[in-house]
């Protein structure tokens, strides 16, 4: 390895690189690998058909998550599509030896939760799954991403998949966060900066005071994030926050390979000197609390401003109007009063410890609005435990809030949590995509802060006079 | 997966002039739900294409027979979001081999490649152009070389060459996939594993 000035994603991918075809991709290795039900079926049915296995079961985790009801959980799932991919899940990993936390497993969530919380996901690891959220684990120094079915297959029966190496892109945020801004709105932030393709082709890294001082919740919650601006992934790097996270969960290395491991973890960041292909600049100062007010996550906006109008938007005039009419709205309407039917939180964005304390400090002491339909829904089994053991339980159910049981809900509605057509849902996960949250939708991304002040008040409302 | 071989398509296009259409569009998460990689078609831009009572919708170009043919040209950023292959298998599946953009979401174009359909990025004055003669004739006439890495508006001669890695580029042309090229070098892998 040479002396010259390297960036952390240049460390991590470059030490995964198996071989380099010439014009063409890096066939590129693989260290943990997260399945879950609706797109590792058709991988392994592509494994029955070439009659080929998985060559390293022990590199794989499956977990359910996508389809799986928020209720009643110890029933039989009632859809029998969804049942069938959970069954397929179970029966697939016992035939080839993965580890399976199913429906009911006190291991049990979103992949992008519990991935972390039991120390599967490492600093310098290479970490991928059929869901673009992977970008998720990029928090802890790794290089994760979201990958097909295809390379599900490759994954499983190589450990390897190809890949094109991205180019390098560093987002700086310094300075300090106003009151009520959290992760979430940083990341919306960037996103409406940079619109939902200005990182497309690129892998990012977050630096600067603002994410050095940001706990690994909310790291998460920014790398999980990265995908909505188009990047392959986001990434950090791992420091003392990140190691006082890992140490002492289930899966993470103990004893003398802590130490040997944690040696290596430090000489996980970017060198003084090293440069990007881009970099860019925010300060933390310019950033309020977000909320989108169309279909797409570029399409955010400090809660007090007003929509822009098409002239000031870059790219079709014709896209943003279809955009705008879907979601009811008008160019310069302010969002703030506008009327909320549903409020979500929750999702491997949002469904962290942290996003609950945040949500029940402003409702705490306070009722849900009589005519919001609110869906509470805890990222794992684990942050379900804390929430009750935390008295956060307490705070929602005097609050007239309901918690639910951990799964994907109502981020992107295969379960049963759709919201309806035509109603508005502020919700803490990832996507506003048209019909993104039930045929029809109409959904407006903000923080768990802003979430539980629409949850209160029943419309569009700026969560810092709570604060 | 194996899929069929792509050399040269001459085909009438379908034209979608929007921005960002991302992969909740192309396939709905609700449609995610089979085991196997068949019939996605039918549900291919469910939302866009039928109403609520499951009645096509005239005013989208799927339900104009004045517009068909192989090849799907889209606005920016065409197949942002979700990582689902579901929505490459729709498009495959509904008798598209070739998508034309001036810019495609890294995810999805990585998954059309893998199940043989080609992303054709072309630059936004030559994607305006095809849009322009699509209007001016619905069945007009596109031509994409693969070998040659062009496409060619029939009607005008109009060219721009479009760009693909060497390894992905053969792999089209042979209907090979990743898959096959990965087996044959697994004991190199499991070298690479061993030292980590």
């Amino acid at each position: 390895m040479s002396n010259s000035p390297t960036t952390l994603f240049d460390k991590v991918w470059d030490s995964h690189v198996v071989r380099k075809i010439e014009d063409g991709p890096d066939v590129f290795f693989i260290d943990r690998h997260f399945i879950h039900e609706v797109t590792s079926p058709v991988a392994f049915l592509g494994l029955e058909e070439r009659g080929i296995g998985v060559m390293y079961p022990e590199r794989t985790f499956a977990t359910a998550d996508h389809n799986t009801p928020t209720i009643n959980q110890h029933l039989p799932v009632e859809d029998p599509l969804s049942a069938n991919q959970l069954q397929q899940l179970a029966t697939n990993s016992a035939k080839y030896g993965i580890s399976h936390w199913g429906l009911g497993d006190p291991k049990n969530g979103i992949v992008h939760v519990v991935g972390p919380e039991n120390g599967i996901t490492l600093p310098g690891f290479t970490i991928v799954c059929g869901d673009s959220h992977t970008s998720t684990h990029g928090a802890f120094g790794a290089i994760a991403f979201g990958i097909g079915t295809s390379e599900v297959e490759m994954v499983l029966s190589s450990q390897c998949i190809m890949q094109p190496k991205p180019k390098k892109m560093c987002i700086n945020v310094n300075g300090q966060l106003g009151k009520g801004v959290t992760p979430k709105d940083v990341a919306l932030y960037i996103i409406s900066k940079l619109s939902t393709s200005g990182a497309t082709g690129y892998f990012v890294e977050y630096a600067g005071d603002v994410f050095e001082n940001m706990s690994m919740e909310g790291r998460m919650t920014v790398c999980n994030l990265s995908i909505e601006m188009g990047a392959r992934g986001g990434m950090i790097a791992p420091d003392q926050t990140t190691f006082d996270y890992i140490q002492g969960r289930p899966l993470a290395p103990k004893g003398a390979d802590w130490d040997t491991q944690l040696a290596y973890w430090k000489t996980l960041k970017t060198d003084e000197g090293a440069s990007f292909d881009e970099e860019i600049n925010f300060a933390a100062a310019d950033i309020e609390p977000m909320i989108t007010y169309g279909t797409n996550p570029g399409m955010g906006m400090g809660i007090s401003k007003h929509i822009p109008k098409a002239s000031n938007v870059e790219g079709g005039v014709a896209t943003y109007a279809k955009s705008l009419d879907y979601m009811g709205f008008s160019e310069d309407d302010s969002m703030i009063g506008k009327q909320v039917d549903y409020v979500f939180i929750g999702s491997c964005t949002n469904g962290r410890i942290e996003d609950f304390r945040a949500f029940a400090s402003i409702v705490k002491g306070r009722k849900k609005a009589d005519h919001v339909t609110a869906w509470v829904v805890p990222g794992s089994h684990i942050v379900e435990a804390q929430i009750k053991e935390e008295g956060i339980l307490d705070i929602l159910t005097e609050a007239g809030f309901v918690l639910r049981q951990p799964g994907c809900s109502a981020c992107l509605a295969m379960n049963d949590d759709k919201i309806p057509a035509g109603k508005y849902a502020v919700s803490t996960s990832n996507r506003n995509f048209e019909g993104r949250q039930g045929p029809g939708s109409r959904t407006l991304l903000a923080s768990p802060l802003v979430a539980a002040a629409a949850a209160i008040t029943g419309v569009v409302t700026d969560p810092r006079q709570f604060l | 997966m194996a899929y069929d071989s792509f050399s040269v398509l001459k085909s009438s296009a379908v034209p979608m002039p929007i921005e960002n259409v991302d992969t909740d569009q192309i396939i709905p998460a609700r449609f995610l739900k089979a085991t196997e990689r068949k019939g996605f078609g039918d549900n291919l831009f469910r939302d866009w294409r039928y109403d609520k009572n499951d009645q096509p919708k005239q005013d989208f170009v799927l339900n104009n027979p004045t517009y068909s043919g192989k090849i799907l040209v889209g606005g920016k950023n065409f197949g942002s979001g979700s990582s689902r292959e579901h929505a490459a298998w729709a498009i495959y599946d509904y008798g598209f081999r070739c998508v034309v953009s001036s810019f495609f979401a890294d995810i999805f174009r990585g998954n059309a490649i893998n199940v043989g359909i080609l992303p054709v990025q072309v630059s936004p004055e030559f994607l305006h152009e095809i849009f322009t003669a699509i209007e001016k004739d619905s069945k007009t006439e596109l031509v994409v070389d693969l070998p040659a890495q062009t496409i060619t508006i029939s009607a005008t001669g109009a060219s721009e060459s479009f760009a693909i890695n060497g390894y992905k580029k053969h792999n089209l042309l042979n209907g090979f996939d990743d898959i096959d090229y990965l087996q044959a070098m697994k004991s190199e892998i499991a070298d690479f594993a061993s030292k980590r």
